[in-house]
């Protein structure tokens, strides 16, 4: 029988055909991809990403260390950071509670609200932006009112800080609800069921379990929160020194042609994106298991 | 602790999961809740436990009106199909969970927790597994760290919801023994929900079958496989086959063939009995016979089946291995062991409200 069998293996019929996986491709086809990809990628964002470094350090060293010391920029530089810490910490805050509250309730309206978190990503920012001057500024709903009592929102840190808030609000949502959809709520149960109360389930339980996730979305956030510019645009007034974030400072700068100065604080903000990139590169390579599956944006 | 459940209710939305249901279960006993998928035997179990309100009665834990009570303040151990173990606790951690959430005046000191979860790890024969992790774990591992979790809080009630379900045939028998072992050694007032019925016949002290959220029947597993109340019972527990037949004369009639079985009562009615309790007869004065339309082989029986009658009905009958049935063979045989229930166009009203004290 194995003689057989042996027999049967040793004489194939006709010579063996090389076949590839049912889902690879040709060589060919493999490295004209690989090139198309590669080329675009090297062609829209490594190219000016190196150019706003070569700008910036066009004029030397110390030209760059004066653009980015200068009294207007240093404001600029503390505005945005204030600024994407607020939004940050909200939205953080917000996205927690939308996504408990979308993952582990069902109420009336939860796909309104799950719709409504998508809303900042399909506005134009300008539009964001408008909202807020219409509501607030000295022609607005609110404004007049608010104005009397002496608060001030547009053309004022606390507009930008509302716009941002907008702008960045999915982020951290985002992140969590698909996650904590699919973990579902038995680990939280089995704690409720040993004894412990809401906040021990989500301080020792809920949180945990979304930890990474939750870091991931903040950092999307802040890195939005920081180069946002459409919004903030509008509802800032750009007032030189006062009102003007890191974005807007650039934008400046640049119109009055001073352009490696305008390119120095760019690569400010460029770095920082890269920083943020390799964290969540890192989060990603290191903690791929924690963080959301179905992520869509 | 005894469990007293008064005519509890639940529905979602429209939609009644559980249906005016009374039980009494006993300090110490083991309780299976049995039944298919959506008969409402997790929901019962999770509405003892509290991580359900009912709509409707109440539970009574010994004396004191449970179902005013939060899940926490019940003081149940509830364990979970997919076990629910928190991933990013040690499996120390995990079974002192319950003690660390306590208020500080009456928790234990950090040592004291941990020389518990050591001495519950013991208990389920996972001595020195405290520091692992349960991705570490494997199923039957996981579901013993649950109940060991579950124990730890001193339970009144222990509550299984399909422990065993997530597991391979395997590990089940043996950790189905070991459950039981524990539960005598422990004897923590139990109840465990099952679609299994050879897991609830096995392994529990009385078995409550449930269907479409109400109790069919509750009894000890030999009054549930040997006198099943109605033919649901007779139909998900064991191997069963039935035919519609009359009853008249005191003779249960098969269109117009006595079957050579007496029973009182007139009128249509269902036979049922079970494919090995059953004599295969060569002269028929009285008997069931039909043609053989197939047959495969069971464990250590042929299981034949078998098409009786100008209805066509096929039924199932065993034989032993070697005995020839060929197809189109015409068998007779007499059920030697049968029930009749009266026939269900309206349904035989179930035994709504079994309360045995």
């Amino acid at each position: 029988m194995a003689v057989e069998t042996m027999t049967l293996f040793t004489s194939p019929v006709s010579p063996p055909r090389r076949l590839r996986s049912a889902t690879s491709e040709a060589p060919e086809i493999k490295v004209v991809l690989t090139t198309i990809a590669l080329l675009f990628v090297a062609i829209f964002l490594l190219l000016p990403l190196a150019a706003v470094f070569v700008e910036a350090f066009r004029g030397g060293i110390a030209a760059y260390l004066s653009a980015i010391t200068e009294p207007d920029a240093l404001t600029a530089i503390r505005l945005t950071l204030t600024v994407a810490a607020i939004a940050v910490f909200c939205n953080l805050v917000f996205g927690v509670a939308a996504a408990w509250a979308i993952a582990k309730f069902e109420f009336k309206g939860k796909s309104l609200l799950t719709t409504l978190i998508d809303l900042p990503f399909s506005v134009s920012p300008v539009i964001s932006g408008l909202v807020y001057v219409l509501l607030f500024g000295a022609q607005g709903y609110l404004g007049p009112w608010l104005g009397e009592r002496g608060v001030q929102i547009v053309f004022a840190i606390p507009g930008i800080v509302l716009a941002t808030i907008f702008v960045t609000f999915p982020f951290v949502a985002r992140e969590l609800i698909p996650l904590m959809q699919e973990q579902g709520t038995a680990e939280e149960e089995a704690a409720l069921s040993l004894g412990a109360n809401g906040w021990q389930t989500f301080v020792f339980v809920t949180l945990p379990n979304v930890k990474w996730a939750l870091l991931y979305g903040v950092l999307l956030c802040n890195a939005r929160a920081m180069g946002e510019f459409g919004a903030v645009a509008v509802i800032s007034g750009k007032i030189r020194g006062v009102t003007n974030t890191m974005p807007l400072h650039v934008e400046i700068l640049y119109n009055e042609y001073a352009f490696s100065a305008a390119f120095a604080v760019a690569s400010l903000l460029a770095l920082l994106s890269l920083v943020t990139l390799a964290v969540k590169t890192f989060l990603e390579w290191r903690f791929a298991d924690g963080i959301a599956v179905g992520r869509s944006h | 602790m005894d469990i007293r459940i008064e005519e509890l209710s639940k529905q979602f939305g429209r939609y009644p999961a559980v249906e005016n249901v009374s039980l009494h279960i006993r300090s110490g006993e083991l309780v299976a809740l049995l039944g298919p998928s959506g008969s409402g035997k997790t929901t019962l179990l999770r509405l003892i436990a509290g991580l359900e309100q009912p709509t409707g009665g109440r539970i009574l834990f010994g004396d004191e009106d449970a179902s005013r009570k939060s899940v926490q303040e019940r003081n149940v151990g509830f364990v979970f199909q997919h076990y629910a173990l928190f991933k990013h606790m040690s499996v120390a951690d995990n079974i002192g969970f319950g003690l660390r959430v306590r208020p500080r005046a009456q928790r234990p000191r950090r040592a004291d927790i941990r020389a518990r979860a050591a001495e519950l790890l013991d208990l389920v024969q996972l001595p020195g597994y405290g520091d692992r992790f349960p991705a570490q774990l494997s199923g039957g591992q996981r579901q013993r760290v649950a109940l060991a979790r579950a124990l730890a809080i001193e339970p009144r009630v222990l509550l299984l919801d399909e422990p065993f379900g997530a597991l391979d045939a395997k590990v089940r028998k043996d950790l189905r023994r070991w459950l039981r072992e524990l539960h005598d050694k422990t004897g923590h007032t139990t109840v465990f929900v099952t679609h299994d019925q050879e897991e609830a016949i096995e392994l529990a002290d009385r078995v409550v079958v449930l269907n479409k959220g109400v109790i069919e029947q509750v009894g000890t597993p030999d009054e549930i496989y040997d006198a099943p109340a109605s033919p649901f019972v007779h139909g998900f527990i064991g191997e069963a086959s039935s035919l519609p037949v009359t009853l008249s004369n005191r003779e249960v009639w098969l269109e117009d063939r006595w079957t050579g079985l007496r029973c009182n009562g007139t009128g249509e009615a269902l036979l049922f009995f079970r494919p090995n309790a059953v004599d295969v007869v060569e002269e028929c004065t009285g008997c069931i016979a039909g043609v053989v339309v197939g047959s495969r082989r069971v464990a250590d029986r042929k299981r034949v089946e078998i098409e009786i009658g100008k209805g066509r009905h096929r039924i199932e009958i065993d034989l032993p291995a070697d005995r020839s049935a060929a197809e189109r063979h015409r068998i007779a045989f007499r059920p030697t062991n049968w029930h009749i229930y009266p026939s269900a166009v309206g349904r035989v009203a179930p035994a709504r409200a079994l309360v045995d004290a």
